[in-house]
């Protein structure tokens, strides 16, 4: 465990609770998402109960995202500021990786937005701005890697593999399923989940899983996002 | 408020998923390749939030109900 972790206040643990199960909550929506997008059809369970589970597992994701959201800016160990939540890249604290979870609650932000008047746009731009939850999704891993100060604590590591592995064989299952046709599509869908587990592995291989993340994490910031 | 409320398919949206029909039996029954077939285009009083449900639940927006 690491310094930080033991010395974390009441308001980060509920944040990293709270990050935490919002991943979960996303892996599982995206999971039942893709599942109603691939016409599963299970005989114990109605079509319209994945859909159903779908929105309402959407819901509860939010609503852990904003306590995620709340506590840490709230916490005064890092003095985020509320800019953050919306501006990606702008914190003082590992600026990259905490970014990285902004770009991913604005991206659920767009889509909870167009889902909701998704009658007044129509099916096509409502479905197009939906994708984005499929970008949201490892957005939100690779921040709970980098940003987590529990990334080295192996049941977290577990919860992560556990998370890319239900992703991963869902979009498999659904290229396995897909007909002929979109085959662009389907290439970038097979390339990228191919790229995320390694990328993720290697990525925690020599970032979080080293001594001294938390130094490099703030570092990287100043390289990249040339961090205040 | 009380007007009636008809249920319309919107065939060439529709993409035959059946959600529809799973919602709403006593009005949409599946034909053989599983696209709806509305048996009563009238949405009874008591049936007003099963329709409501079955249409927000169509994946392809294809399902309206007209007042
Ligand atoms: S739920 Fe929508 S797409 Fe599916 S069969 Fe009914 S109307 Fe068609």
């Amino acid at each position: 465990m690491t310094a930080l972790t033991l010395a974390g206040s009441p308001l980060w643990y509920a944040s990293r609770a709270g990050g935490t199960l919002a991943l979960v909550l996303l892996t599982a929506t995206v999971v039942l998402g893709i599942a109603s997008g691939g016409r599963a059809a299970p005989r114990s369970v109605g079509r319209f109960e994945i859909g159903l589970l779908h929105r309402n597992l959407s819901l509860l994701t939010l609503v852990f995202l904003v306590v995620h959201v709340i506590t840490a800016v709230l916490d005064p160990f890092v003095h985020l500021g509320w800019a953050v939540t919306v501006l990606p890249f702008a914190a003082s604290y590992r600026p990259l990786w905490l970014g990285l979870g902004t770009v991913a609650l604005d991206l659920l932000l767009a889509v909870l937005v167009t889902s909701a008047a998704r009658r007044r746009l129509g099916v096509r731009r409502w479905k197009a701005v939906h994708w984005l939850a499929y970008a949201a999704w490892p957005f939100a891993l690779f921040h709970g890697a980098g940003t987590g100060t529990d990334t080295r604590l192996s049941p977290q590591l577990w919860l992560y593999a556990g998370c890319l592995a239900a992703v991963m064989a869902s979009v498999w299952w659904r290229l396995a399923k897909a007909g002929p046709g979109r085959v662009v599509g389907r290439l970038v869908a097979a390339l990228t989940a191919t790229a995320v587990p390694l990328v993720l592995g290697a990525f925690l291989a020599t970032g979080p899983l080293q001594p001294g993340w938390s130094q490099r994490a703030a570092a990287t910031a100043m390289l990249l996002g040339g961090g205040r | 408020m009380n007007r009636t409320r008809t249920l319309r398919v919107d065939r060439i949206a529709c993409t035959g998923e059946g959600l529809c029909a799973e919602l709403l039996p006593e009005l949409i029954g599946l034909d053989e390749w599983g696209y709806p077939i509305v048996r009563d285009r009238t949405v009874p009083e008591r049936l007003r939030g099963h329709a409501r449900r079955a249409v927000a639940a169509c994946p392809r927006l294809a399902l309206h109900t007209d007042a």
